[in-house]
């Protein structure tokens, strides 16, 4: 009985926080027909959006992974003081909200900061602008490929590596040709989690973005923007864009899990 | 000499592992460094290797000073206790990787691989991932990948440790086999004294972080230089305040000149020997113990309750024990 009980709660809350919301956004997308979806699409400041979505999660991904294969490396074959305070420093994008982070970043990079005033005079803006935007998605997506990896790289241990270094392999050989074959699954799954949560990024987007329409607007932007303006079809559709990409990671992610 | 250790201390944070430790192997050997489990024997080889720095000393290889050296550019081939197989690589791509690096031509690299393969009886499994390979050919293909690139001198660390009693001894004597074939200077770890003494034309035991004795086989088990050595190479029993093997002691019914009286308290037939278990007049309880050949115990009748006289062999190697 109480297991019926139970199953019951789940069903009701799923359905009232995952699928009512999802087949109503779908519904009303779909609603007036494929046509009216594509045209709300294909308008030049959906375009745009989805151009500068591109851009800045496609950025933000390279640099994550870069970085995230090299601070994993650090992590499980290398010992130095304050390794400890490194690792618990990799999750701390989880635990501050992204607004905040938004906000530390204009602190840094803004026109009248230290630094951004001093990028700024060689002509290079950071906030309001692509590479501030790039940054904070950076941020916000940091932990995802690192956290794939440590475990992968951990159980993998160094000996096929060394096994590599006697047999006249140099570091970058040995990374190549075993190393990397051997967190491949791992970088996969972390890289498609990093670009899942870099499409969907909003809150530390939209503060060091300046919100400029048909200039710094990413598609999460894009969505809150037409909704506001009571462009609802706009929005819908975004939105429902939005959730099929983030679908189709997720998809993906089930097909890169370690099997075992 | 192919290898020469000189004065190598090494430390791991404050715990010392190697303690002025030097080694000589002459060319062409096959050394075992033989020694209790945490005694150093890994972290030598790997010193050797390059895979760990020493902190005081020097390792040369062939006439060249590798102290500095990186694993990479030693040229020796280093054989890992858990076979450290590339997993994702299959049997032949694995023994072709050093050949692969050094960018050999593939028609030469195919030609010595199947070579190798055909050393190590691996011809017929060549296509497959080492995943579905045994542990003792697991094991053969890392020696194999080992040889490919023709290294000055070929580590082994435990190579058949992993591995059951039986297959264990099949290797040992294929080890030797090839090494009769192949002939390259070869250093083994091992903490089992029989496979060293079986194998190996010289021993070095380490305990401690220390080199406590070289020598042949034979040298190292007859002239043990202390105790602990003697006891690491063999069965030792105590009669007399002398530390003697079992298999050295005469065993009489009748009184012996500078013999030792003591009582039979247990006769064990183990095949074609017999291990009879005497208790020692004053030596305080502690047991000692004589291999005799069966034919020896059914002369003398030995049998529980009898009261024997022991005396160790005229040539039989003694250490005393007050003396340490
Ligand atoms: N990377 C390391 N960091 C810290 N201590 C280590 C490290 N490697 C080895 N040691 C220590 O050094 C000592 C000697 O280790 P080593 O592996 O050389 O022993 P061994 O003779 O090979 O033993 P075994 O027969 O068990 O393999 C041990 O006490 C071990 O704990
Ligand atoms: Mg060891």
């Amino acid at each position: 009985m109480a297991r019926y009980g139970l199953r019951t709660l789940a069903v009701v809350y799923l359905l009232f926080l995952l699928v009512l919301p999802v087949i109503l956004i779908i519904w009303r997308t779909f609603a007036g027909g494929l046509a009216p979806f594509a045209e709300a699409l294909t308008s030049p400041s959906a375009l745009h959006a989805f151009q500068v979505t591109v851009v800045v999660a496609g950025w933000a991904v390279v640099a994550n992974t870069v970085f995230g294969i090299g601070v994993s490396l650090l992590l499980t074959r290398h010992s130095f003081p304050g390794k400890r305070l490194l690792n618990a420093f990799i999750d701390l994008p989880m635990a501050v909200s992204p607004v905040v982070v938004g906000l530390a970043l204009i602190l840094v990079y803004g026109r009248f900061a230290p630094v951004g005033g001093l990028l700024e005079s060689w002509g290079f803006q950071v906030i309001f602008s692509t590479p501030g935007m790039v940054i904070a998605t950076v941020f916000v997506s940091m932990p995802l490929v690192v956290r794939a990896l440590v475990p992968v790289l951990e159980e993998l241990g160094d000996e096929q590596e060394q096994a590599a270094h006697t047999l006249g392999a140099s570091r970058l050989q040995s990374f190549l040709r075993i190393t990397l074959p051997g967190i491949r699954w791992a970088l996969g799954y972390g890289v498609v989690l990093c670009l899942a949560r870099s499409l969907g990024e909003y809150g530390a987007v939209a503060v060091v973005s300046g919100r400029l329409v048909d200039q710094t607007q990413t598609l999460t932007l894009f969505v809150e923007e037409r909704f506001q303006n009571f462009d609802q079809p706009a929005a819908f559709a975004a939105a429902t864009a939005l959730a099929l990409v983030a679908v189709l990671t997720l998809l993906l992610t089930k097909l890169l899990r370690p099997k075992d | 000499m192919a290898i020469e250790v000189r004065d190598v201390t090494k430390s791991f944070g404050t715990t010392p592992v190697l303690r002025d430790v030097s080694v000589d192997v002459e060319s062409g050997s096959l050394t075992a460094l033989l020694g209790p489990s945490g005694g150093g024997k890994s972290t030598l080889l790997r010193v050797i290797a390059g895979l760990e720095r020493p902190d005081i000393g020097t390792v040369h290889i062939s006439g060249v000073d590798a102290t500095r050296l990186s694993p990479q550019r030693r040229d020796v081939g280093f054989v890992f206790q858990h076979y450290a197989a590339f997993k994702h690589l299959t049997v032949f791509r694995n023994v072709a990787f050093g050949l692969e690096i050094r960018k050999r031509p593939k028609d030469e690299i195919r030609e010595r691989v199947m070579e190798l393969l055909e050393l190590v009886h691996l011809e017929k499994l060549a296509d497959r991932y080492p995943s579905q390979l045994s542990g003792g050919q697991r094991q053969r293909m890392a020696l194999a990948r080992a040889l490919a690139v023709e290294p000055k001198v070929l580590l082994l660390d435990e190579p058949f440790g992993a591995l059951d009693a039986q297959v264990r001894k099949e290797l040992r004597t294929w080890l030797r086999r090839l090494h009769d074939e192949v002939h390259v200077t070869t250093v083994f770890v091992t903490h089992d004294q029989e496979e060293a003494i079986e194998v190996a034309d010289t021993i070095v035991v380490l305990a401690d972080g220390e080199v406590k004795q070289v020598g042949s086989p034979a040298e190292v088990y007859d002239h043990p230089v202390d105790p602990f050595v003697m006891r690491f190479l063999g069965p030792v029993t105590e009669i007399g305040g002398d530390l003697v093997r079992p298999h050295d002691i005469e065993i009489s019914a009748s009184p012996l000149d500078g013999g030792t009286p003591a009582t039979i308290a247990r006769v064990v037939r183990l095949g074609f020997e017999v291990r009879v278990e005497v208790e020692v007049d004053g030596q305080d309880g502690r047991e000692a113990w004589v291999q005799v050949t069966r034919e020896l115990a059914d002369r003398l009748g030995l049998a529980p309750g009898d009261t024997v006289t022991l005396r160790p062999t005229p040539g039989a190697r003694r250490l005393a024990l007050s003396a340490v």
